[in-house]
């Protein structure tokens, strides 16, 4: 087994209960509370991954978000396998399994090392200047080559199981982190009354107190202070604390978004639970403490598994109980990582030298180090790192100038330690939209100008040390709940001792550095070298650089190497670095999973699936269902052993011959009621409605501004003024939504009100010569003979004791009726009609035959006959018109020369030569079948179906000036060749309309 | 878990209206509905088994007993005879549903984007708004409960969504007030 450098006690973890995990088939040992990364480290394994380019050792460098190295795979079975997760962020739990990526066949021997030798050839912008030629490499080789080194990690390749939940929420005021200033901040809101949301990535609240290790706040140990704070917030029932829980994008109107993590560190995830949750915030004030991130040193070899970030070998070792190592070198331009060194010194970790690239090593933290006994070396760099697979060495130099490689001393170590200072974490206000502003004393980029309701507060604003981020989350939660509305908000001070934060800082490459590897992106393998011959090659604006180089543009977006590589660019060229400009920060923080963003939207709530209230008695009758829009339509009832061609052939037959039964139910339906009624519908509709007698209908077509046609159905008149309006499927909602603007835009004056009825109504649609005796012994208390109840009138009675609103209406040319139920009653409605018309041959039918039925006639369907363009004309509905209304909606542009221009696209029929030849729907029409390319269609197809009534094929078409050529015979596409079609009336059946009345 | 931490359940039917019209028709309505129809926005009046519901400046929707329907619409009509109004039966167009419990509000709030603490969303307060990618009516009739309206090919889908809104917080239809 692995050796062990977990410290004697102390630390977050509990040792009572070990944990077992496996990381690339090797077993370990943990404790809850380790992450994977430091139940790794405390097993002496730093080597974790591979790099993405040259496929170097990479061990973890950080203890945060910010980790560029350490990505690994999670694996609980082959749909939960989760790729490219810092091990960082990954909580340890019971028979964890992990493993290491972009390396084979193992991560100690690594084929696609050869990349690094040959680095040489791959400078910065590889790709552009390689892949330039021969053109047709690209899809051949280059392309393929190119898909399979890109890219980190493999994608499950099964669905995922699990849920995941979405959560619209509000607070006064939402605190992102709950580091020492974050929870500072809540306290104070909270305190004022205000509802406070509290969030933070890390399983544990307290950000940098997890790790402190003799701090006091108000006279206690910073942990106690922590866990009474945490619990004192945790009984306020307007605060929420959500830990696991990243703030990953900062939207417009002070909306967040959170990832919340409910199971992914549980060993066995309860199933009630959802995996992830999205929170989407709606906060009146923000407050950002979002913390610093250490910036790693750019020397050469500084990316070899072992050498870390100094403070998160602190975090290691306090939080964790882990010693990252038992001889250790630090190199730094800032005092904390003296902290560092104190801290690892008096765990027993050896400390071999601590360079300072500050020629003066001064201050409380470097005395201390002194009277410890550490050798501190100040004006000393370090130029390279010796060991394969981790840091054997480190080799100092003194900074004298012109000092060079060969003068340095290596030191054994198995330990590197680096501070380069602080980068304040200004992701989220910058996704905000706030400007950010240089500090020069800072050197480093704080929030300025703030555009939306928040502020930061601690590291993020450059405000740094415990008692100064206390004070100054305070403050900031107080302006925040002031802001909300909470006018007594009062900020909390806070009696605190701890250890000074120091001073320094670099941000740039370390002397002597270039010509060899070091990095300063880890992740996309982007070298100090690489940004100056960026540089070189002309590219001086940060975003081209970014581009060229792809600095920063890794998963992690450059955390750890953005400022670096500003200050590398900053001195190729010569200018301060504010004059570089700064790359955009976009979300999310940290990557997030697509199920998180697809939430509870997937499988059978994808979408609503809208059913009919016969939905279930056409499913028990085996109907074949199709989509329309969000409503399940029964396209056929196949009987067995039956295709849709003869289900269809015989539904057909059926009405024509006998009776069919159709669900209708989707249509929608409007009730226009008001004394303004029929000046509303006359207003509304091309077609006029005052003379329309009550206890009539007509067929209605509804125009846009445009002058082309909307929608169209079969408007009732149930009394003087009330309407009963149906519109097409699909457009029930866009038609009334346009007549509700007309209402309360145009004519407020209007004594008119519109409700919607779609879903109020089944509708049963009977049709067929037989449908009158089908109907005869169920309807009670109307007369439906064909003189008491002609074609196109409606009647209220009842049916079977239920009342109902009973049209005479046909949209198959046979005699019919659409039997109104409210919706409760259609099932056991459809079921009496079907049942009383077993003796007539009562067939159900479904959409398609309703579409062949239709076409016979030559009936439009809004959307399929029609494209937008279509004018009543086009489609030979001029006589819907009411000629002499004063006006209605698109009246005027009706009246454009180019709405009645010849030459203009009509509806035709068209019959194939062969009759049995069934056109393509969409297909062109051409005038002559050998016409050279390219050639201008006369129009195309619009439906297209087999008749069984006729015995052949029928086609409807737009076709240009389509009337005028009755008889010519034109082309339409196929895929082999245009076959020939003669041009008919739309109307292929019954032409003079006796069979409406025929019984 | 407590087993009252939330529940869900399908309201049985009713009769239902939507109520259109001029001053006149509503204060008439009012007067024979036995509720003055609320003219502050978004706010529910009860009294008995009766409720109005403000869903927009001339617009009600009217709650009854499933068996007053009839009877009702009759007299309604009758009330508002001579002014100008729009009366329409939506009785079968929509389902109620109740959702009740302390976990109420997170359950509605995992599809409905409002804020409906108690502050912000009193009992009493009703709206159209949406569940997800369903239109609904809300309808805060207790301090943890809610009623929700929604067009009954809609149910399935805001019943299903909320069902697994509940799912974490435990199992149990149980309606408030029993």
């Amino acid at each position: 087994m692995s050796a062990n450098f977990r410290t004697a006690e102390d630390g977050r973890i509990d040792r009572s209960r070990p944990l077992g995990f496996r990381f690339d088939e090797r077993s370990y040992q943990g404790f809850p509370g380790d992450t994977l990364a430091s139940a790794l480290l405390a097993n002496g394994v730093h080597l974790v991954g591979r790099s993405f380019k040259y496929h170097r050792p990479r061990g973890i460098l950080s203890a945060g978000a910010d980790e560029p190295n350490a990505l690994v795979a999670v694996r609980r079975d082959e749909a939960r396998y989760t790729p490219n997760l810092r091990a960082t962020q990954v909580e340890l739990y019971q028979g964890l399994s992990a493993e290491s990526q972009n390396r084979s066949p193992s991560l100690a021997f690594d084929i696609g090392a050869v990349n690094d030798r040959l680095s040489r050839f791959f400078p910065a912008g590889f790709y552009y200047k390689t892949f330039m030629w021969p053109r047709k490499a690209w899809e051949r080789w280059y392309e393929p080559w190119i898909r399979a080194m890109a890219g980190l990690g493999r994608a499950p390749t099964l669905p995922d199981p699990d849920r995941y939940a979405n959560r619209f929420a509000h607070c006064d005021v939402l605190v992102v982190g709950a580091g020492p200033a974050g929870l500072a901040a809540a306290l104070s809101a909270a305190e004022a009354g205000a509802r406070v949301i509290l969030c933070d990535e890390q399983a544990e609240f307290g950000g940098s107190l997890l790790a402190e290790s003799d701090a006091t706040i108000e006279g206690k140990p910073a942990a106690t202070w922590l866990a009474e704070t945490v619990a004192l917030l945790a009984l306020k029932p307007r605060v929420t604390l959500l830990p696991r829980t990243t703030a990953f994008g900062y939207f417009a109107y002070n909306m967040v978004g959170l990832a919340e993590r409910l199971t992914e560190h549980l060993a066995e995830p309860d199933p009630a639970l959802p995996r992830e949750r999205l929170w989407q915030v709606r906060a009146r004030e923000v407050v950002l403490a979002a913390g610093a991130i250490e910036r790693p040193l750019v020397f050469p070899g500084n990316d070899r598994p072992g050498v870390m970030l100094a403070d998160a070998t602190r975090t290691y070792l306090n939080r964790y109980g882990v010693k990252c190592g038992s001889r250790a070198v630090v190199v730094t331009a800032h005092d904390a990582a003296y902290r560092a060194a104190l801290e690892l010194h008096r765990a027993g970790v050896a400390i071999a030298a601590i360079a300072d690239l500050r020629t003066a090593a001064n201050g409380p933290l470097p005395e201390a180090a002194r009277a410890a006994g550490l050798p501190v070396r100040p004006a000393t760099t370090i130029t390279g790192t010796g060991g394969r697979l981790r840091v054997t060495a480190a080799s100092l130099a003194p900074l004298a100038a012109e000092s060079d490689r060969r003068g340095a001393e290596p030191l054994t170590c198995d330990l590197v330690l680096m501070s380069g200072g602080f980068t304040p974490s200004v992701h989220l206000f910058s996704q905000s939209r706030g400007k950010l502003r240089f500090d020069g004393e800072l050197a480093a980029y704080v929030p300025g100008h703030s555009v939306q309701q928040e502020r930061s507060a601690g590291a993020c604003r450059g405000v740094f040390g415990l008692a100064a981020a206390l004070a100054d989350g305070a403050a900031a939660g107080e302006a925040a709940a002031r802001a909300a509305g909470f006018s007594a908000a009062r900020a909390r001070s806070f009696a605190c001792h701890a250890s000074g934060f120091g001073t320094g800082g670099i941000r740039s490459v370390l002397p002597n550095a270039h010509g060899a590897k070091a990095f300063v992106d880890f992740q996309n393998d982007v070298t100090a070298d690489d940004l100056v011959l960026a540089t070189r090659e002309g590219f001086h604006s940060i975003e081209h650089v970014k581009r060229y180089t792809t600095t920063g543009m890794a998963t992690d977006q450059g955390k750890t190497s953005n400022m670096n590589a500003l200050g590398i660019v900053s001195e190729a060229l010569g200018k301060p670095i504010p004059e570089i400009g700064l790359t955009t920060f976009r979300m999310p923080y940290t990557p997030v999973s697509f199920g998180i963003l697809a939430g509870p939207s997937r499988d059978e709530l994808f979408d609503p699936v809208r059913t009919t209230p016969i939905h279930d008695w056409a499913t028990a009758h085996g109907a074949v269902f199709e989509d329309v829009g969000q409503w399940k339509r029964a396209r056929y009832f196949p009987a067995p052993g039956e295709d849709m061609e003869r289900a269809v052939a015989r539904e057909c037959r059926a009405v024509r011959q006998s009776t069919g039964i159709f669900d209708a139910s989707t249509l929608g339906k409007i009730e226009v009621v008001g004394p303004d009624a029929v000046e509303f519908m006359n207003r509304i509709y091309v077609n006029a409605w005052s003379r329309l007698g009550a206890g009539r209908c007509r067929y209605g077509l509804v125009l846009r501004e445009d002058g082309f046609i909307a929608d169209d159905g079969v408007v009732g008149r149930l009394a003087e003024n009330r309407f009963h309006v149906t519109t097409t499927t699909g457009g029930a909602t866009r038609v009334l939504a346009q007549m509700e603007d007309y209402l309360q835009t145009e004519w407020p004056e209007l004594e008119v009100w519109l409700t919607s009825v779609t879903e109020q109504w089944a509708v049963i649609a009977v049709q067929g010569p037989r449908s009158r005796a089908v109907l005869e012994g169920l309807v009670e208390g109307i007369d439906i003979a064909s003189r008491a109840m002609p074609h196109m009138s409606v009647a209220e009675g009842r049916i079977r004791g239920v009342p109902t609103r009973l049209f005479r209406v046909s949209y198959t040319g046979e005699l019919g009726f659409e039997v109104n139920v409210p919706a409760d009653y259609g099932r056991a409605v459809w079921e009496e009609i079907f049942e009383a018309g077993q003796p007539h041959g009562i067939t159900p039918y479904g959409t398609e035959t309703m579409h062949v039925l239709r076409a016979e006639k030559g009936y439009i369907v809004v959307g399929q006959e029609t494209d937008g363009t279509a004018t009543p004309d086009d489609v030979g509905l001029t006589w819907a018109v009411g000629k002499t209304k004063p006006d209605f909606v698109g009246k005027r542009s009706l009246a454009r020369p180019a709405m009645r221009a010849p030459g203009r696209k009509q509806l035709v029929g068209l019959l194939t030569e062969d009759p049995h030849f069934l056109l393509e729907e969409g297909a062109q029409i051409l005038a002559a079948p050998n016409q050279k390319a390219p050639t201008k269609p006369l129009g195309h197809v619009t439906s297209s179906y087999r008749s069984a009534t006729l015995g052949r094929t029928i086609a409807l078409a737009m076709i240009a000036g389509g009337r005028d050529r009755m008889g010519e015979m034109l082309y339409v596409t196929t895929a082999e060749r245009p076959v020939p079609a003669k041009v008919t009336s739309p109307v292929f059946y019954d032409p003079e309309g006796a069979r409406l009345d025929a019984a | 878990m407590p087993p009252d931490r939330a529940a869900l359940a399908r309201l049985p039917a009713a009769s239902r209206f939507i109520l259109r019209g001029k001053p006149a028709a509503v204060t008439a309505a009012g007067n024979v509905f036995g509720i003055g129809l609320p003219e502050q926005a978004c706010r529910a009046a009860v009294a008995a088994d009766r409720a109005a519901l403000w869903l927009g400046p001339d617009e009600w929707l009217l709650l009854a007993p499933e068996s007053e329907g009839a009877e009702l619409g009759a007299t309604l009509a009758r009330a508002m005879a001579g002014a100008a109004h729009s009366l329409v039966d939506v009785s079968h167009r929509q389902i109620a549903i109740e959702v009740s419990g302390p976990n109420a509000e997170a359950m509605l709030n995992a599809g409905c984007p409002l804020d409906l603490d108690p502050g912000a969303f009193p009992v009493g307060m009703c709206t159209r708004t949406v569940l997800a990618k369903a239109e609904i009516v809300l309808w805060r009739t207790m301090p943890l409960c809610f009623r929700v309206e929604v067009s009954r090919s809609f149910a399935a889908y805001v019943w299903r969504l909320l069902e697994g809104a509940s799912r974490e917080f435990g199992p149990q239809p149980k309606r408030c007030g029993e």
